[in-house]
């Protein structure tokens, strides 16, 4: 396929709020019986969930995850019973997934009960479902935001707006608004030429890297190795990834989206990215799983169209990837939805099984824009087996170490920590990563989550940084782009 | 391309663990994957390593001495004497002073939750003043909201079971915990946190609350026993601030599952394989592997040259020169079952058991039953063995509940038998990377 023949990817930033305008206190519109909730005879009333839950650890109303998902669910079988409300006390963690022995689908029983309570028993006029419904479509405010990103930063940051916040909305008026980003990453991207630069750049960079390296192919490794390692240089020339870059690479951390760009492209992959909406993490976290799924339909035409063209799936927030993989084919039913979640990746994973990007990182320095780094694995990276995976990654750095702040949850969990009647609790579930954070020998922080990354600097003062700018630095240096141009 | 390393362990409960530590006392890079959470958080804590003899008999006052006369087969008669030894010396390392026992071959007798007394060869620091032969008169103290201890009747079974002391229990209202069923984790974070809490005296830190529930309570006991919830991460000065305010000793009697001991004991192991270097993946399962089979022919057993870790959905593939499976056993799911066979999923090594489904049970639920011993016969190696008494492969090494031969419920053997095979298994895994 030529240059020509490649769909232009439409960058507009409201291109898809056009179909179906934003409403927050229109009634939940979807519905119908949801009684997706197989496994719960699985349950052998263990604990194990119990003893995993940090809102349980530390919240003495809610009755934790065997409660919300097999009793409640036996309840409701057995007698007329309807959902409990704690269940929105549950801040779709997902801890207790990994920990059941049995393989019980809580997670997915939350979900579903999450929806159900929302539909069935919440008011639509109430503030909470008004602010739920606001917090958990954050993708379609973002754009109004981004559009006058200095106005709103200012006016998000005035104490009375977060005062109005507080009390109109039950927005707590302690943590301070994330700042939108004056240009947007696909502003960026748009500028930079799109699609088709970036197709140009990564075959430059594969020539590049065959004329520096000719050893990669030549003596010195094993004939298996050189296919495996040196070889996707040269023998497949349409690398080619989708890049599911969310909502907040795009509207508030742009940085992390373009270290994404350098480093594939370092790596000569093309690099598409399609239309996409929310993930739709927010949406499940608070029971609108009918807005979860208009997204769900929109990404996954999207993404699948991407795949058609044989790209990869790959998404740098570590909930975005899980929301992709697990909760879509978990909770929807939709066309192509378990091609788009068996294709779906962790940028960085995705790098280290496709290319030897630890030995490309070996010996790499990034100079003195970084030092060491408190780092925190966010659960939902946890969840997908990737908790050791910068650790092990930035130890082939030189000069910079990841510092393992342990397994606990940092407690904002999205939306979670935002609501004033949780803000509480989250930082009591944050306060012991607070701490492993201020006795690492690091004063800066790292993660995969953007919220989880709200929540360290809020607890601690540091800034944070996310694993794919450390990498981008040590391979591409940090003004490649600025170089290149 | 696949993730590379020297040694892979497939499983992160206790033998898991242990083999990765002891496989990175090699000059090797080690890996450890591990799919659920593993059976330490059910477990008590304890390290058994042989309270009972497989014909019943016992207690027994020495494990170490009863090891050489048990049947061939038996994880300990695979691994020998010497082995066991080494492995809990390993384990004296890692546990450092959370841990008690080291200083004697002889079992000690830990009262349980439920009364009785087990036969245990190292318990945690916390247990140490509960102990059935420590001197002194004890007050257990249970607490309303948490029925799975109930002290007057635990106190009663320990004097049934004829305790060398005086035991009496209460039952009062932990201060701060308001539902019936709150998480065990809830009392620990209150305790940890000295979180404060509303008493009739005003706000109070849950530490001193505690301690002026229990003090009218007190008589003349020097030792004041509590379900072990004292505490997760700061358990210590948790259960130096009770014995402080109350003048007495203060001990955890260790409970049913889930098990806070189990969990402090997961984190003990998991930071000193974190320090040793072992790099660790959580949350996703092994599900398949290749071998070189195809390269080599029929000559000798296969190597094993990858396994594929399913990441929902997506095959993750890992390479490495060695395996130890550490999967567990019927708990942890390294061993299945379903009406036609019994099975080990991952690399469907043999597991020797009757034909016929009806003879895998014995009709008396307390009997000796066979399928307690279901698993994976192994080498002296501890090389998984096929039908014919041949290894299976020639990389891959078993450890654990996944191993056959043994009835660790009955023998009291758990902790025991996967210390010693995962400290086999990971050495030798170690040494025989080229
Ligand atoms: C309720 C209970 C109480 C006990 N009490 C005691 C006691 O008081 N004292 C004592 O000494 N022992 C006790 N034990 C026994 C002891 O806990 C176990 O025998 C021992 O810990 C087994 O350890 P293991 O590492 O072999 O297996 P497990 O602890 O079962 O660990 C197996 C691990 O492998 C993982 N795994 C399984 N399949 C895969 C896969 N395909 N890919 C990746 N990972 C996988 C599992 O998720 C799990 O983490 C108790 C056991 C139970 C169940
Ligand atoms: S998802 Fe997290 S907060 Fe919700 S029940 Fe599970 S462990 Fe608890
Ligand atoms: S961990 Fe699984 S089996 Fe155990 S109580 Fe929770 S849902 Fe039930």
């Amino acid at each position: 396929m030529s240059d020509a023949d490649r769909p232009t990817d439409d960058v507009s930033i409201d291109d898809d709020d056009q179909d179906d305008a934003f409403e927050p206190i229109q009634v939940f519109p979807e519905g119908g019986e949801t009684d997706l909730r197989p496994g719960a005879d699985d349950c052998y009333k263990c604990s194990t969930c119990d003893t995993n839950c940090p809102v349980a650890e530390v919240d003495d109303e809610f009755p934790g995850p065997k409660f919300q998902g097999p009793e409640q669910w036996r309840l409701k079988r057995q007698e007329d019973h309807d959902i409990d409300e704690s269940v929105m006390k549950c801040s779709n963690c997902m801890r207790c997934d990994s920990a059941c022995p049995s393989s019980v689908p809580l997670s997915q029983m939350h979900n579903t009960a999450r929806g159900e309570y929302v539909e069935e028993r919440m008011d639509k006029l109430s503030r909470e479902y008004v602010r739920n419904r606001i917090l958990a479509n954050y993708r379609r405010l973002a754009p109004l935001a981004a559009a006058f990103p200095r106005t709103t930063n200012v006016v998000m940051g005035l104490s009375a707006t977060q005062w109005l916040g507080e009390k109109v909305l039950g927005i707590t008026s302690q943590r301070e608004f994330p700042e939108f980003a004056t240009e947007t990453f696909r502003e960026w991207w748009a500028k930079r030429g799109g699609n088709a630069t970036s197709k140009k750049r990564a075959r430059e960079a594969r020539v590049a890297s065959d004329a520096t390296h000719p050893s990669d192919h030549a003596s010195g490794t094993s004939s298996r190795e050189q296919t495996e390692r040196g070889g996707a240089k040269v023998e497949n020339p349409d690398k080619r990834v989708a890049y599911f870059h969310g909502c907040y690479s795009n509207y508030n951390t742009p940085e992390v989206a373009k270290a994404l760009v350098r480093v594939y492209e370092h790596f000569g992959y093309e690099i598409l990215v399609p239309d996409q909406h929310c993930s739709g993490t927010p949406m499940f976290a608070n029971g609108m799983l009918a807005d979860a799924r208009r997204s769900a339909e929109t990404n996954v035409r999207e993404l699948g169209a991407a795949l058609e063209e044989g790209a990869d799936i790959v998404a740098s927030c570590s909930s975005c990837s899980m929301s992709l993989r697990q909760e879509y084919p978990e909770l929807f039913d939709i066309a192509g939805i378990e091609d788009v979640a068996a294709n779906t990746w962790d940028a960085v994973e995705y790098l280290r099984v496709h290319e030897d990007l630890e030995r490309a990182l070996e010996g790499t320095s990034v100079g003195d824009e970084f030092d060491d780094f408190a780092y925190h694995a966010p659960c939902h990276a946890r969840n997908q087996g990737l908790d050791g995976q910068t650790v092990e990654l930035l130890e082939r750095i030189d000069g910079v170490e990841a510092h393992d702040v342990g397994d606990s949850c940092s407690g904002i969990s999205g939306t979670y920590g935002w609501k004033a009647e949780n803000y509480e609790t989250s930082m009591k579930i944050g306060s012991e990563m607070f701490e492993h954070m201020n006795d690492a020998d690091a004063a800066q922080g790292l993660t995969e989550c953007p919220t989880c990354s709200m929540q360290m600097e809020h607890g601690t003062g540091y800034e944070i940084t996310h694993t794919l700018e450390v990498l981008a630095a040590a391979l591409v240096g940090p003004d490649a782009e600025a170089r290149a141009q | 391309m696949a993730i590379e390393d020297d040694v892979l362990v497939v499983g992160g409960g206790l033998a898991g663990a242990t083999a990765a530590l002891a496989a990175a006392r090699g000059d090797v890079r080690v890996r450890l994957i591990s799919h659920r959470q593993s059976t330490l958080r059910h477990a008590s804590g304890l390290i058994d390593v042989l309270g009972y003899a497989p014909t019943g008999e016992g207690p027994l006052a020495d494990p170490f001495s009863a090891i050489p006369d048990l049947p061939d087969g038996h994880p300990y008669e695979r691994v020998g004497l010497e082995a066991v030894r080494e492995a809990l010396e390993l384990f004296d390392a890692v546990a450092g002073d959370a841990y008690d026992g080291a200083h004697t071959d002889a079992n000690a007798l830990v009262p349980t939750h439920g009364g009785t007394v087990k036969p245990t060869a190292r318990y945690p620091t916390a247990t140490a003043p509960g102990l059935a032969s420590a001197d002194g008169d004890a007050l257990l103290v249970g607490f309303e909201t948490l029925p799975d201890f109930d002290a007057p009747l635990a106190a009663a079974h320990l004097e049934a079971a004829g305790v060398p002391f005086d035991a009496r229990g209460v039952t009062v209202r932990f201060p701060g915990i308001g539902r019936d069923d709150a998480k065990i984790t809830r009392y620990a974070h209150l305790l940890d946190r000295d979180e404060v809490v509303e008493t009739a005296a005003g706000e109070t830190g849950a530490r001193a609350a505690l301690a002026e529930t229990v003090r009218p309570h007190l008589g003349d006991e020097p030792r004041v026993g509590f379900p072990a919830i004292l505490g997760d991460e700061r358990a210590a000065d948790v259960r130096r601030d009770l014995a402080d305010r109350l003048g007495v000793d203060v001990f955890e009697v260790p409970m049913g599952p889930p098990s806070l001991p189990g969990m402090r004991l997961e984190d003990l192991l998991y930071d000193a394989v974190a320090d040793a270097g072992v790099r660790v993946t959580t949350g996703v399962p092994v599900v398949d592997y290749e071998t070189d089979a195809a390269e080599t022919g029929a000559a000798g057993p296969e190597r094993i040259e990858r396994v594929i870790v399913d990441r929902n959905g997506s095959a993750i593939p890992h390479r490495a020169e060695q395996y130890v499976l550490a999967t567990g056993g019927l708990v942890g799911k390294g061993v299945q079952s379903d009406r036609e066979r019994v099975h080990e999923p991952i690399f469907d090594c043999h597991v020797p058991h009757p034909a016929d489904r009806y003879d895998w049970f014995v009709d008396d639920v307390f009997g000796d039953q066979p399928y307690a011993r279901f698993g994976v016969p192994v080498d002296r190696a501890l090389r998984p063995l096929d039908a014919d008494d041949a290894p299976e492969f020639a990389n891959l090494h078993a450890a654990g509940a996944v191993l056959g031969g043994y009835d660790f419920a009955a023998e009291k053997s758990g902790g025991g038998v996967s210390l010693a095979t995962g400290y086999v298994a990971g050495r030798r895994a170690a040494e025989e990377c080229q």
